[in-house]
């Protein structure tokens, strides 16, 4: 094929649109996921956490999280007995590499596992200027990146410090749920990661989810209950101390 | 970690709003100030401040014009911004704001200021020559009737719409707070009397801003300073911030009074990282020095230049005050982690898109537009009065 310099210049830069195109792929189809079916929430075993980070890294793995941000983060609680309520917390690089060996012996120590707790009555979208975060009708708490200004006022009134601005796309960011995943019938990188089953993504809707039982059965609360955020990441074990 | 003390959320180490949405609460605010400094002529026929009338509305507009900038600024994607106008999400405090604003410019302050000068207007239009001239003819806005009548109906629509500016302007810089105040998560932010601070403190910047502007214009000029309408703004100042004051002191002590779970956690940082800018700047250099200058000028009778010198220095001092007050409020909110463990540092930038050089331009950029306005559109009143004479 025989192309002269001045049409190489015009196909160039359209090439490159192209290309972009292609890398970027079309969205997978789930054409059997039916978003009215689900209610999804995730439980949260604090009596099974060990700390190793292995969800942190899956999830950072999966949703390419840039470095320095957290769509889920684990902390580690030391309550001494004589300060109940000013527990010292640590979460070093969001507990990605696990955690240091403690040294105190006095009191007792906890991990717990942090992520966007997808309210049904969330502030976060409450306040977002053009609604480009919203709560889906399967009950997950999304962002169409593509809409967001970056006004940042979502990050704001996030009670639990879920959501950041990525840094590239100058844009909100957090937790989905693994969204890519759950609409195939896969469960979140975190959960499938997790050595101990501390993380049990559930579909509140479902009659069959173990979700119900356990939650009949076990002391069960939600992270800052005062916030009435309708929360549905729910904690097994939660200590009082936890914020 | 550098710049943390004890836990912080690791989302919650970069602060989200920066130095640029500190101006923006102070930029509305002057812009409610000034408006309302204009009212008191207008609408409560308080004849002693009617040489700052058409200089207030000027500088509103100036500030005004400026005021959406650091948000823009400020936005992730700010070619987005239009869509808060196209598709606003009705619970959204934020939402409101390109309402509001346009609201208040065209409807209440534009307006406002084109049916006071229309008459200088028409007959600037006739009077100038070349590209000038063509700009007040678009200012016209093809209505060169300035006959009696017609001047009594600007007269009376114009009272019409500072009387709707009133409550407008009460609710451009009531909403600013409201943003603020609405957050639950925050309890720093998080109360009902934010939008009610925030308006009072608007209007003591607003006349504080409008009086410094007024003085340093009329010194500039050449002029005598008209210490009839300086003494009775200044009055107005010191009673206004009377009230703005008693009311952040409610808000204080209630929290400390309250001592709920997050007092600790704020407590500490007044004592720390906000020491400068709360205690010494906001309280102590901010506001008492200035009331105490403003009491006394109203209990003794002093010579005028030592007034004038005092209301120089309480007008610059309560502007420092409240610009403290937004830097408190916005960084202040962002200093400690919603876990109330830990606390960060706020590093502000120095040439970046939301640094300290673009801050100082746009604190400057009101008064380039108010240099202009004041040219095309010239308050003073020998000037007003020469115009016309020239025209006819």
């Amino acid at each position: 094929m025989n192309i002269s310099r001045r049409k190489m210049l015009i196909l160039l830069p359209a090439a490159a649109v192209a290309w972009e195109s292609v890398l970027a792929g079309t969205p997978e189809a789930s054409p059997n996921y039916k978003m009215t079916d689900h209610w999804w929430g995730m439980l949260i075993d604090v009596s099974k956490c060990i700390g190793c980070g292995n969800c942190v890294r899956a999830c950072q793995t999966e949703n390419d999280v840039p470095d320095g941000y957290f769509r889920t983060w684990v902390e580690r609680y030391h309550v001494d007995d004589t300060h109940l309520e000013n527990p010292t917390v640590i979460s070093p690089d969001g507990g990605k590499e696990g955690f240091p060996i403690a040294k105190e012996d006095a009191g007792k120590y906890f991990f717990v596992p942090k992520m966007c707790n997808h309210c049904s009555d969330s502030p976060c979208t409450q306040v977002c200027p053009v609604g480009a975060t919203f709560i889906g009708p399967d009950g997950v708490v999304l962002i169409d990146q593509k809409y967001c200004l970056g006004c940042a006022y979502c990050v704001q009134a996030c009670p639990y410090g879920c959501r950041y601005i990525h840094p590239t796309k100058a844009v909100a960011d957090k937790c989905t749920l693994c969204y890519h995943r759950i609409t195939k019938g896969l469960t979140t990188a975190c959960c499938e990661s997790c050595p101990t089953g501390a993380r049990q993504l559930a579909d509140l809707k479902n009659p069959n989810d173990p979700i119900h039982e356990f939650l009949k059965t076990h002391n069960v609360q939600v992270l800052k209950p005062q916030m009435a955020t309708g929360a549905k990441a729910f904690y097994n074990d939660l200590d009082g101390s936890v914020r | 970690m550098s710049g943390v003390e004890g836990y912080m959320y690791p989302n919650e180490i970069t602060l989200y709003w920066s130095v640029l949405i500190v101006l923006y609460p102070f930029i509305t605010g002057l812009v409610a100030g000034a408006f309302i400094l204009a009212s008191l002529e207008r609408v409560f026929r308080v004849e002693a401040v009617k040489p700052t009338y058409r200089l207030a509305l000027l500088t509103a507009l100036s500030f005004l014009l400026v005021a959406p900038l650091p948000l823009v600024l400020h936005l992730g994607h700010p070619f987005r911004s239009p869509e808060m106008y196209f598709t606003p999400h009705s619970t959204s405090a934020m939402a409101m704001f390109g309402y509001v604003y346009l609201w208040y410019l065209m409807a209440v302050l534009v307006l406002e200021i084109w049916l006071d000068y229309r008459r200088e207007i028409v007959l600037l239009s006739q009077s100038s020559k070349g590209l000038l001239r063509l700009v007040y003819k678009v200012m016209t806005l093809g209505s060169s009737n300035i006959s009696e009548h017609s001047l009594a109906i600007d007269e009376r629509v114009g009272w019409i719409v500072t009387l709707v500016g009133i409550p407008s302007a009460f609710l451009l810089h009531g909403y600013v707070g409201f943003i603020f105040g609405s957050i639950k998560a925050n309890p720093w932010w998080s109360s009902p009397l934010i939008p009610v601070v925030f308006i009072f403190s608007a209007m003591v910047s607003g006349i504080a801003g409008v009086m410094l502007i007024y003085m340093a214009t009329t010194k500039m000029r050449g002029g005598k300073i008209d210490m009839r309408c300086v003494d009775a703004t200044a009055m107005y100042l010191f009673y206004i911030f009377i009230i703005d004051f008693s009311l952040e002191m409610l808000d204080l002590i209630h929290r400390i009074y309250e001592a709920d779970e997050s007092f600790r956690s704020l407590n500490f940082m007044a004592h720390t990282q906000l020491f400068f800018s709360q205690i010494v700047l906001q309280i102590c250099l901010g506001t008492l020095v200035p009331l105490v200058l403003l009491f006394l000028t109203q209990v003794v009778k002093l010579p005028e230049i030592a007034r004038k010198y005092m209301y120089v220095i309480s007008g610059s001092l309560a502007l420092i005050s409240v610009f403290a007050m937004r830097w408190n409020v916005v960084i202040g909110g962002q200093l400690f982690s919603k876990s109330f463990l830990g606390y960060t540092t706020y590093k502000m930038e120095l040439v970046t898109r939301e640094g300290l050089l673009v801050a100082i331009a746009l604190t400057l950029l009101p008064l380039l537009f108010l240099w202009v306005l004041v040219k095309l559109l010239p308050p003073w009143p020998e000037k007003s009065a020469h115009s016309p004479a020239a025209a006819d």
